[in-house]
Parts: C-alpha cells; structure tokens; sequence
C-alpha cells in the first residue's frame, strides 16, 4: 500500500479533473489526480470538439467565457495548440419558428457580451454557397471554436504534471470517507491519498461517490450520436447547427466532416460501451445531407459515440457539496462540458484555495436535486421520446 | 421459414448457400462483388476474353465446380450482389446496395467475409507501382491486366510463387520473387505442412517452373527500399549472404500472407483471441464455426485456410446453422475432421512464411505506417514515449490518427498492432457508405 498526503485528490482524468489540477499546481498546490483508466479516454476525448458560446444557457456566460480566455490562451498555458480553431459558429433555421428561436438565442448572448451577426438568405448565398437554399436565416458567432477533444486533455495532463500534479491512471478511486476534518481515498491498485479536498470528477460514473456523501443526482449514461467523412477539400470554415439539432457538423482543415446530432442515444458505462444503432447514423446522414447537399456524394467512415453524464435539466453539476465541506462535485455536463471544462477546473480552484469563486455557479448546485427534478425541453428534444 | 443470411459469396459463402439450398431453404446470399467466387475464385466479367484454364491452372477445375454449382442454384436462393453489409444491430443487417440503404433481419447469420493482403510498410511502399500481392491477382483475374511491364514479387508468403506464375503464364515479365523467410524456416515447418501434400507439391512446382524460366527466386532476403522518382524503379534488398543488390523493375506486388476480414464478425460481437502463429487476433468459434447465438463463421474470414477449407467450411456451418434450426441432424464428422487438417496446414504455412514482426521495430522513423491519414512510424513512436503516452492500440489510434482513415485500419492495423498492446476494434461503417444511402430508397429505421 502507497499512503500520499496531498491538499486535494481529484477523482477523474477528464477534462474537468485534469484542468483542475492544472489550476492547483499552478498554485503550488499538491494534487493527485487518479484515473480508472486514461486521462481523457471518456466524454472528453470523443466528444465532437465544439468550443460553441452562441446558445447556451444564459445562466452559465461567466462561466462559459471565463472558460474561454483559457481556449484561447492554449499554447501559452500548456504549451500546445491542440488544433484550437477559430472558426466561428453558424446556427440555422429552416423555418420562421426556427428563426424567432434563433433571434431569442442571440439577444441572449449578445446580453452576455458576445457579437453576433444575423444572416439572411442573400447574405448566406454570397458567403456559405454550399449551405442548402433550404436554411432561411442564421446567426455567426465569430469567437466560438473547435479544438480536437482527444489531444487536449492529455495535453492539460502533461502540463499540470509539469507544474507538480500527481496523475496516476489506471487507479480507480473505490472510497472515500472522512473524519476529524480530513478525507482518505482508497484505490482498487492499494494506493491512498489523505487530503483535505475531494474533487468528484468522475463523469458518468461520479454518482456513486455522491451517494457515499448522502448525495443524488439523478445522471445517466448517453452520447450523440457521432460520424466522420473521407477527407475533401477544405471549404466548410465555420461549425454548422441546425437549431433543430439535427445537425452538428464542422470540417477540419484536414479535409473530414465530423458530425455529432440528436437524438442521442444511450450508452452503458458499466460495460464501457457506446453503439450507435445505425438507424441514428442514418438520420443523421440524412439530415446532413439536406444542409449541405454537395456532401451527399460524401462516404462516412467512422461512426463513434461516448459515455457522457445527462442530467433533466440538461445542466451540470458544478460545485461544493452540501453534505460536506471540501468536497466538490463537478460532472454530468449534458453534452456541453467542452467548452466549459477549463473554466470549471479554474473555479474548482479558486474555491478550493480561495475559499469562492467570482464566477456565479449557483445553478449548478447539486442541491437543486433535493426536490422536484424541473425537465428542459432541451432533454425532451435530445432524447428519444420514451416510445419512439 | 428461417431466414438465413450469409455474407460474403466466395467459395464459403456460395458452399454454405448450397448446402442449404439442398435442405430446401431459400437463404439469402450478400456480396460486395458483382459476381460470385470472392477473391481467388473470381470470374471476370463475361466480356472479358480471359482465359481461366491458363491462370487457375491446377485449380482450374474447382474454380468451374463452384462457379457451375451457383449457376445450378442462383435460381433457388435470394442472391443479392453488389450489395455491402455496413452495420450489423441484433438480429438486423443495415445493407447499402444499388437502391440505397435498407435492413435485413435474419435467424441465423452465417459470416464468410474472407481475407485481405497483410501488409508490412517498408520504405517507399507508398510509390505508384506498389501492390498488395492479392491485388496484383485481382487485376489479372478481374481486369486481365497486369500491375506493371516488369514486376517484383516479394513478402513473405507461398502465394508470392504462385502470382508469379499466373503471371509467368500470361506472359508477363517477371523481375525476381524475393522471400523474406529463409528457406531452411519453411523446412522447419514441415511436420505442419504435410497436412496437405498436394498443396506442398504444388508451391514446390512453381519455384521449379520460376527459376526454369529464369526469374531470380531469392529466400532469406531482407528488403531494404523501394526506389523510384514518382514511381517504382527498383528494389533494394540484401541477400542472404548479405550482400545489397538493386533490381529494377516497374511494379511490386508486396504478400505477407492474408488476413480474416473480421469487421463484421467484430461488430456482431464474436470475441477473439491472440493466434501466436499467425500473429493476429482471431474470433472465438467451435470446431463448426458456432460463434455467437445465431452467429456462425466460415472460410478464410473466420481463420486463414484456403480455398478448399473455405469451401469445406462453409458446408460444415451451414450444417451447424441447420441443425441448430432443427432440421437436420448434427454436422458431418468428416468435413470437421477435414476442415480442422487444412487449417492446421495454413497454419503451418502461416509459420513458414511468418509475419516477419520484428521488422517493424526496424522500421525507419520516416517510414509511412498509416496510408489514409498519413502517419509514419515516428510520429507513432513518440507519441507512445511521451508522458502519458498511449499503450494499447485503440489509444494510439485515437491519439495519432493511425488507422483512422478510410481502410479503418485495414492495412496498418497488423502492424500497429506490433507496436501497440491490443486489438484495433472495428467500428461501422464496415466499409465506407455515402450520405446519400440514407435519402434514397426505403431506409425503414428498424422497428
């Protein structure tokens, strides 16, 4: 048996945990981060990559933003790029309800401080002549990105241990107790970690260290289902969406299209397996198609999914627990925890060393899960409708 | 009645398709190709003036018998070709053919997906002119054409002699047949190999016809480059004296011996276990090819063996699959016991011709591993020395790209597999399938 004394233990080698450490060491922190299998193998590292601010959740723009000074600073702070990219963020409507959608998503991110332009069908025609005639209106958000999910969180690893962090992988965190003001953690390899912080990081499987502190979040296990083309000349510049969700697509600079869309579609973190049924691959092949007609001629070549944590309210779990000091939970980040994954590890730092966080996380509070469970019509429209 | 499947139409899946046709089931026959006899059975297309006699040779005759055989049948079976199998859910096959996407159930699958090349990178098996020794066949039997003016064959395989004849024989002019394996390997394997002494007698026959025509035939080579400005010009290899040589020529056919294309059996959830002789990861089965519920396996796709073990296989699964569904009484021992002494013979072969699997550690760093996505053999390795580097090979796919292009790993992944722990797993599409499957057609998502 290892016994390490360090000032926190982060449980989870994703985005979130890995960023969290980054922060920590980086001021002079001592940090173990344990990992059940790989740094970034889960959600982090096979999600789509949209670094998306056009859209989200009014409530989480701090966050969001905070999250995107740390995006946009890659090279300096970890010292790789990871194919962070610029690219801007066209959000379409094929229909006059769509674009009343659209018009309400823009107020509200132009509230938050983010430009965003308004696009009619002419002005489409002239700048995206391989968007389908069918897409009557969009906005462009310029400032959203992309980076490549599966080489940032390894990235992030690599430099929080630079900076002092302790990573270990494959080392699953099976318990933690805590007495007389501090935590043990224990791992299946034998190795323990006595702290004074606990940082519950663990995606979808980070539940079950909730419930060891009389906690709940009702979280299960799905993904988007996901697919990627043969490379073609490089044409497609911004990420595309649809507003009805159907299409979530973007072209690297390599040549290939990669698509994530709705509904999604269950995964079993248990057997660590997420198949996507090919009728999903085949509506979605469909639908992207119809916004991008040039594309049909296209041949996917791979299709993918991930183990990703969904909560009702289609919003993560950010923050200290209510049950007991020094524990943080950060996890269940519904499809959209890319972006905010740094941003979160910087917050969970500041609490953890400063005591709070400038940046407001109040909706995120586990506590909101103590009475009735509020349904957003986002989890209504992502899912399979419970007979379909 | 019980709606049985088989994919694949070369000599497995056109045996199996008989065999149950004989019991009077109509089962349905998918293939990729448009014509039935899969790859070493291949007709060419009946405007083709080729003649088969020449080019098959002593196999000519089994080459006829399963052709006449599914000419007797076609009639009395679903036979559906040019049709690909691109994801596989339950009991539901999603197809991708002329009319665009659309799905098949079945009771019993029986999977006969063959073999493709193996093929080991070495410097400049990039280049135009550079060809899987398998395709270098295919554009004979297939196109009746040759892969070049002046071709080289090397690798490590006894297929390497006989495409040099079929070539020899239709008068192609062939540079030299260099074999990695040294001669005295294959004697070590002899014991294996009397499994099947025709098929010895056979190999030995077109060295001798080879080196009476005056092609170079070299063994224990170690091959060195392959050179060329634009396109292939040479091979640079050393001899087993060790002595470097250049020989020219416009086109390599390049066989390192064959691999089961596994991807469906992969995605229809056999398990698979490491074979030592042929290096290679092969899916679980029973003696006649049980591999899952409803789920049989035949041919060279479920393990290497040839064209007589494929054909009697695929006898021996559809045997299985009838007597599974009650309708006939346990398979034949004969055919098992015979199926069991061909394969124990490929893999005899498979130790005489071995995957030369320490080469790959000496590959250069500048050595392309990954055609579809670009990656070299460098790139590779110092992702994998690098803090938190990756091990195991689905890891390094996903952090360099190796294999994540449009072969899927097909090509690179037996040599990834050398340098990376594990098994690449497969991930539909099988093959690659335009966007435009899903809106034509009738794609009814299955119930």
């Amino acid at each position: 048996m290892t016994r390490i004394t360090a000032d926190a233990a982060i449980i989870g080698g994703g985005l979130i945990g890995v960023w969290t450490a980054f922060f920590l060491a980086r001021r002079g922190q001592r940090v173990v981060l344990l990992e059940k299998g790989v740094v970034g193998a889960q959600s982090s590292g096979v999600n789509f990559g949209n670094l998306r601010l056009q859209g989200r959740f009014p409530g989480q723009y701090p966050l969001s933003l905070r999250s995107h000074d740390i995006w946009e600073r890659l090279p300096e702070l970890i010292g790789a790029d990871c194919e962070f990219d610029a690219k801007g963020h066209l959000y379409c409507a094929y229909d006059a309800a769509e674009r009343d959608k659209l018009d309400h998503y823009a107020e509200e991110s132009e509230a938050s401080g983010l430009v965003i332009e308004r696009l009619g069908p002419n002005e489409l025609r002239r700048r995206y002549p391989w968007l389908s005639s069918k897409v009557i209106a969009a906005t462009f958000s310029a400032r959203d990105a992309t980076a490549n999910p599966r080489l940032v969180t390894p990235a992030a690893a690599r430099a929080a241990m630079g900076l002092g962090a302790m990573i270990i992988e494959n080392c699953r965190a099976t318990e933690v107790t805590k007495s007389s003001g501090a935590f043990r953690v224990r791992t299946e390899t034998g190795v323990e970690i006595d702290c004074g912080h606990v940082v519950n990081a663990a995606g979808a499987w980070a539940v079950a260290i909730a419930e060891q502190f009389g906690e709940a979040a009702p979280v299960f296990a799905a993904g988007p289902p996901q697919f990627v083309t043969e490379p073609f000349p490089y044409m497609i510049h911004p990420s595309i969406q649809t507003i009805d969700g159907s299409v979530i697509a973007r072209q690297t600079p390599r040549g290939n299209v990669i698509l994530a869309g709705y509904p999604r579609t269950a995964s079993d973190p248990i057997r660590n397996r997420a198949p996507v049924p090919p009728a999903k691959t085949l509506a979605a092949m469909s639908s992207l198609a119809e916004a991008i007609p040039v594309l049909r001629s296209c041949a996917v070549i791979r299709v993918w999914s991930g183990i990703e944590g969904y909560l009702p309210d289609m919003l993560p779990v950010i923050g200290p627990s209510e049950t007991t000091p020094g524990l943080l939970h950060a996890f269940g980040c519904c499809g959209h925890g890319f972006q905010i994954g740094p941003g979160i590890g910087l917050c969970l730092s500041e609490i953890i060393i400063d005591g709070t966080t400038p940046t407001p996380l109040a909706p995120f509070s586990i506590s909101r899960f103590r009475g009735d469970v509020s349904v957003n019509d986002k989890f209504l429209r992502e899912f399979d409708a419970p007979n379909g | 009645m019980a709606e049985v499947v088989i994919v694949g139409g070369g000599p497995a899946g056109v045996r199996a398709a008989a065999t149950l046709h004989a019991k009077g089931l109509r089962p349905i026959l998918i293939d990729e190709s448009p014509r039935v006899g899969g790859q070493g059975y291949r007709a060419p297309a009946a405007d083709l003036p080729l003649d088969m006699a020449r080019i098959m040779e002593s196999q000519h005759a089994k080459h006829q018998a399963l052709h006449a055989d599914f000419s007797a049948i076609r009639d009395g079976i679903d036979y559906r070709p040019q049709t690909l199998v691109w994801a596989i859910q339950d009991r539901i096959l999603h197809l991708s053919g002329a009319g665009g996407a659309s799905t098949q159930r079945f009771d019993a699958l029986i999977v006969a997906t063959g073999a493709m090349d193996r093929v080991m990178p070495m410097p400049g098996w990039t280049l135009p002119g550079v060809f899987t020794l398998g395709a270098a066949q295919v554009a004979l039997k297939d196109q009746g054409c040759f892969i070049g003016r002046r071709t080289l064959f090397c690798g490590s395989s006894p297929l390497l002699a006989l495409a040099a004849t079929q070539y020899l024989e239709m008068e192609a002019e062939v540079a030299a047949v260099c074999d990695t394996t040294p001669f005295v390997e294959k004697l070590l394997a002899a014991p294996l190999l009397a499994n099947a002494p025709g098929t010895v007698l056979r190999g030995l026959g077109y060295l001798r016809r080879l080196s009476r025509a005056g092609v170079p035939v070299m063994h224990g080579v170690d091959l060195i480059a392959i050179e060329g400005e634009g396109r292939v010009e040479a091979l640079v290899l050393r001899d087993s004296r060790g002595a470097e040589k250049r020989i020219a020529c416009d086109a390599v056919a390049l066989g390192y011996g064959l691999k089961p294309e596994t991807q469906l059996a992969d995605l229809a959830g056999v398990e698979f276990a490491y074979d030592s002789d042929f290096r290679s990861w092969i899916p679980k089965m029973d003696a006649d090819g049980r591999a899952g519920e409803a789920l049989y396996l035949a041919g060279d796709g479920a393990t290497i063996g040839g064209a007589d073990a494929a054909e009697a296989s695929g006898q021996l699964a559809a045997q299985a699959v009838l007597f599974d569904l009650g309708l006939s009484g346990p398979s034949d021992p004969g055919l098992r016991r015979r199926v069991a002494r061909l394969r124990r013979f490929q893999k005899g072969l498979a130790r005489a011709f071995a995957w030369p699997a320490a080469r790959v550690h000496k590959l250069p760093d500048d050595v392309t591993l990954c055609r579809c996505e670009a990656v070299s053999v460098g790139e590779i390795r110092r992702a994998m020395d690098q803090t938190l580097g990756p091990v195991e090979a689905n890891r390094v796919k996903a952090i360099t790209r190796c294999g994540m292009g449009r072969c899927q790993g097909r090509v690179c992944g037996p040599t990834l597999q050398e340098l990376a722990a594990g098994r690449l797993r497969g991930q539909a599409p099988i093959k690659p399938v335009a966007l435009s499957i899903a809106s034509v057609g009738s794609a009814e998502p299955p119930a």
